[in-house]
């Protein structure tokens, strides 16, 4: 019976790995409808921003921001949001898929790039293929804050100013539904002009007190808050990966115990048979 | 008269309303806006934004900064979730560059890592190997 003890245990630990990733998949199911609250939250604010920098764009200013300006690209830099811990699916390997393939065109353009890294396994990725990393940052938790990423934004938003950088772009997992993901490149600076023929307007802001200072601060407000909702739509994604991964898992785990246990049943039947063997022809002996 | 007023920071949606006259404070100082006022942009201060709503109450939220626009029918406060001023942003870009460059350092910490994972790995292969050796020497 040696056989059957040995599945027996087997047959425990895999019922107890199927309680871990039961609880999990719960777990990632109750905070991605709390990520995905956060996600509609975050929402009037961009529109809202969206809105004025429209309006700013389309407006007689008297300032042009240079975050407006196109300029002839040599070198990119690029912030990338990925999660911070694993067990979600393909969720940041497909994410970093797309991102090689980006690379690989730049590089072959002779383009250099700056990275700007937002969690673990981000750092994890470019710890690996290597990459100029300006600045970092991890552990945001489930609510982030916008606090939290001032500083990696504004670190990129220096290198633009100063013109180490050309172009600025925003990597992230793209929140489609619970059960679809996709991995985005969207461009941040410079600003994409939206084409709304209904706002132009040849009006002005008063500002007070003076442009330049309003405007700067908008646009850093505006590129933050864009920032801001990658990060909150990766975390969805995040939670929505880890809920289906985990429930593939729990499946695959049923099936393993249902397995195990039809080979216990018949490693059992065949010891109870070979001891009734012996018995019978232990009797027949004598 | 009113006008629609929205507050609304990065994380969430403050107050979406119309009311008919508000007060922020502004960096230059505080703000009335009536309705139809001229199209307007500046920093807000932190401090407290009044509404007077339609009904006759009074509503008062308190912000920690941001900006406020101003256009003929509708207002928008656009707050910031955390005071901020230059030197604390340059604070924080600092501490995230010093995140990368110690990361970078600490690289090599992380291969030293690895090669114990690894070794830890063979120690166990052969404990197992051994205790198995063992056991069989035993029945035997």
């Amino acid at each position: 019976m040696a056989a059957a003890k040995e599945i027996r245990t087997k047959i425990s630990s895999v019922k107890n790995t199927q309680k871990i990733t039961k609880a999990m998949e719960m777990v990632a199911a109750s905070k991605m409808r709390k990520a995905q609250e956060r996600m509609r939250a975050a929402r009037p604010y961009a529109d809202k921003m969206r809105n004025v920098v429209a309006h700013l764009a389309n407006a007689n200013a008297e300032y042009h921001h240079p975050y407006l300006m196109p300029r002839d690209v040599k070198r990119i830099g690029v912030i990338v949001v990925s999660t911070d811990r694993g067990l979600c699916g393909g969720l940041n390997s497909n994410m970093f898929r797309m991102l090689l393939q980006r690379i690989k065109e730049w590089r072959s353009q002779n383009i250099e790039l700056d990275f700007c890294v937002i969690g673990n396994k981000g750092i994890g990725f470019f710890n690996r293929i290597g990459g100029n990393i300006l600045a970092q940052v991890s552990h945001l938790g489930d609510t982030p804050h916008v606090a939290d990423l001032i500083g990696t934004v504004k670190v990129m938003l220096d290198a633009y100013e100063q013109g180490k950088v050309d172009r600025v772009y925003l990597v992230y997992s793209d929140f489609v539904n619970s059960m679809t993901q996709s991995a985005r490149l969207e461009q941040l600076l410079p600003l994409v002009p939206q084409d709304s023929k209904e706002m132009q307007h040849h009006w002005d802001y008063i500002y007070e007190p003076e442009a330049k200072p309003v405007v700067d601060q908008l646009m850093t407000r505006y590129i933050e808050s864009l920032v801001y909702q990658g990060v909150v739509e990766n975390i969805a994604c995040e939670q929505a990966a880890r809920m289906v991964a985990m429930k593939a898992a729990s499946d695959n785990a049923g099936k393993l115990i249902s397995e195990l246990q039809l080979i216990y049943n018949k490693a059992r039947q065949a010891a109870i048979t070979q001891e009734l063997s012996e018995i019978v022809s232990g009797a027949a002996a004598v | 008269m009113t006008v629609h007023v929205d507050i609304v920071s990065a994380e969430r949606e403050i107050f979406s309303g119309l009311v008919e006259m508000m007060f922020a404070p502004a960096v230059m100082g505080e703000v009335g806006i009536a309705p139809g006022h001229t199209p307007l942009m500046t920093p807000l201060g932190p401090g407290e934004v009044r509404l007077q709503l339609s009904d006759g109450n009074e509503e008062a939220y308190y912000i920690d900064g941001g900006i406020l626009e101003v256009q003929p029918n509708v207002v928008t406060v656009l707050s910031d979730t955390a005071l901020r001023a230059a030197d604390l942003d340059e604070e924080a870009a600092l501490k995230a560059k010093q995140a990368a460059e110690e990361a970078l350092t600490d690289r090599s910490a992380e291969l030293d890592l690895a090669k114990a994972q690894a070794a830890l790995a063979e120690a166990v292969a052969q404990l197992q190997v051994i205790s198995r050796l063992r056991r069989r020497s035993g029945r035997g």
